[in-house]
């Protein structure tokens, strides 16, 4: 299982990485064939999109701003919301409280909006996009480590080690953590698929990438406006790409799951 | 100078419907190499009362009076840093469920690593493998197995790792608390035959927490008889089967079925255990008491030495007792 996630992402990544010497024209040249969403032909095998832009250059380049944006939150929302969950849930008492509340408060608000104001405040690009789709989902990393500890502090083990001697850091670290694991690969698996959405959706209101940057969620979002015309091409193409990343790092996720949690090992 | 002693603890709970007094007026003395069972019923406070020698009484407990101290040492005060060189060096502690005891992701040889390299820090890694191996032989298991998971091991095997963990490090106390309580009789017995072989072979002191007397009168040379967190009887184990004192222990004693009488009646104790939250008045007892008087339900009783180191706490035996009031 984790084999096929980790082909299908490094087969995408490899694809994003090469695709300026393997795709046929310029992904960003309007009118290509002189035509707008032109079907698919032998000159164009994927069609071309309202802009009359290559869809298969355009899907071969797409993915670099989706993974970048979804690797980089996964990314900051692990280092920061675990953390967090962990010292906030081991510690307990006020701390734990006044966090929570903070975290929650965060959490009341709906994703996609916050995201949004994030993302105007901090303007277009890359790292701003990932700092905003961070930003929301650092609270449900918060909650599921939480709740995860709290649960988990309480069992015998943990009180075997402290009764052993154990430093406080070592029995946080050594027997906690590797056993919330499971739970948190479940969650960036989730974050990582509604990062690549929340990506493509503030590229549509543009505060994401611009236009001329090839993008598979602006195609998505751009071309489903001509999907009742029967330009089903611009649409199908991205989003393919975008399903089959998902699938990948939840297979990812999945293996991962499996060889931490040696329960789970034949 | 005793390995023990602890001198008139109590150890509550405090909640928010108000101090739950755990255990109330415990003192004991332990020497090296001694073997002490606490018995008693759920709730009456025999976990709490090991808990509190390593200090890991779980919140919202607190030690409220009283001394514990280990080679002299009072520990009640002493800082978190110190209490951790004393847990799993000087004093182990075995918990009930062998299934939960060991962490599920680490595998057995990292259990004990991690162990001796907590208070070893010098050692390697290879010692303290080897060290490891040298203790599976000791509880037969197979030395090779240090690279498997916990889930792969039975409950017995489980627990039998779980003593191993407890005399790697040699301490000179290890308290099991109810450690065969989950696991078959059959099983039960050799594990409990395994603490005895290798607590002899360490030279450790032993307390053995149980709510079946029959195992304490068995195992241990002397014995506790704990009662909603107080200390009712306190003799050795010959002397407390052959002459119980307290009318609880003698409850106790007549549950415990007997082969060699084929028409015994088996008797229980009436009623439960009180709650602790608000104790019964004077004796804790005197409601499922079939001796109690009308000075039982006024004034607690005192715990009065009978002769031969024999302490009960008991009106039944204040007139001929040597300490009484």
């Amino acid at each position: 299982m984790i084999i096929i996630g980790v082909v299908i992402v490094t087969a995408l990544v490899i694809m994003t990485a090469i695709a300026p010497w393997i795709a046929p024209y310029s992904p960003i040249k309007t009118r290509i064939g002189g035509t707008i969403r032109a079907p698919p032909s032998l000159q164009f095998p994927m069609g071309t999109n309202h802009l009359g832009q290559d869809m298969l250059s355009r899907t071969l380049y797409g993915g670099s701003i989706m993974l970048q944006v979804s690797a980089l939150s996964v990314l900051v929302c692990f280092l920061i919301g675990v953390p967090i969950g962990l010292f906030s849930s081991y510690v307990g008492g006020m701390l734990d409280r006044t966090l929570s509340l903070i975290i929650d408060a965060v959490y009341a608000f709906p994703g996609l909006v916050i995201a949004i104001a994030i993302a105007a405040m901090l303007g277009p690009g890359v790292i701003n996009m990932a700092l905003s789709i961070a930003v929301v989902y650092i609270p449900s990393y918060f909650r599921i480590v939480r709740s995860q500890v709290l649960s988990i502090k309480e069992l015998t083990y943990v009180e075997a080690a402290r009764a052993a001697g154990a430093k406080w850091h070592t029995v946080l670290i050594r027997y906690i953590f590797p056993n919330v694991i499971p739970s948190i690969v479940i969650v960036a698996t989730i974050n990582f698929a509604d990062a690549v959405l929340t990506a493509a959706g503030l590229t549509f209101i543009g505060l994401g990438v611009t236009y001329d940057i090839p993008d598979w969620g602006w195609d998505l979002t751009n071309g489903r406006a001509y999907l009742r015309s029967g330009a089903w091409w611009i649409i199908t193409f991205p989003g393919i790409m975008i399903v089959l990343l998902a699938l990948g790092f939840t297979l990812i996720g999945e293996g991962l799951s499996e060889m931490l949690n040696p329960k789970l090992q034949r | 100078m005793p390995l023990l002693e602890i001198d008139s603890l109590a150890v509550d709970y405090r909640t928010s419907r108000g101090s739950v007094h755990a255990v109330d007026d415990v003192s004991f003395c332990l020497e090296k190499g001694d073997t002490l069972g606490l018995a008693g019923e759920s709730g009456s406070g025999k976990s709490t009362l090991g808990l509190s020698i390593i200090r890991l009484i779980p919140y919202p407990g607190v030690i409220s009076n009283g001394h514990i101290k280990i080679d002299g040492k009072d520990i009640v005060r002493l800082p978190e840093e110190e209490m951790r060189h004393i847990r799993g060096k000087r004093v182990a502690y075995i918990f009930q469920d062998p299934m939960v005891s060991l962490n599920p992701v680490k595998k057995i040889g990292a259990h004990f690593c991690e162990l001796i390299r907590t208070h070893e820090p010098k050692t390697s890694k290879e010692q303290a493998d080897n060290r490891a191996k040298n203790v599976l032989k000791d509880l037969g298991i197979l030395p090779e197995r240090i690279n498997d998971y916990p889930h792969q091991f039975s409950g017995g095997m489980r627990q039998r790792i779980m003593i191993g963990l407890a005399i790697a490090l040699n301490p000179d106390l290890v308290i099991a608390d109810e450690p065969t309580t989950a696991l078959d009789v059959v099983v039960q017995a050799k594990i409990l035959d395994l603490l005895e072989d290798l607590r002899k072979a360490y030279g450790m002191a032993l307390i053995l927490i149980s709510h079946d007397l029959s195992i304490i009168l068995e195992r241990c040379d002397k014995i506790i008889v704990m009662y909603a967190g107080h200390m009712v009887e306190y003799a050795s184990s010959a002397e407390l089967h052959k002459d119980p004192r307290h009318p609880y222990t003698q409850g106790l004693l007549q549950s415990i079925p007997n082969i060699e009488l084929s028409d015994q009646k088996l008797s229980a104790i009436p009623g439960s255990p009180p709650n602790m939250v608000n104790p019964p008045k004077g004796c804790r007892f005197w409601p499922r008491c079939s001796y109690a008087k009308e000075e039982c339900r006024i004034k607690e009783p005192a715990l009065i030495d009978v002769g031969r180191n024999h302490l009960v706490r008991c009106v039944l035996y204040g007139k001929e007792g040597a300490s009484i009031e």
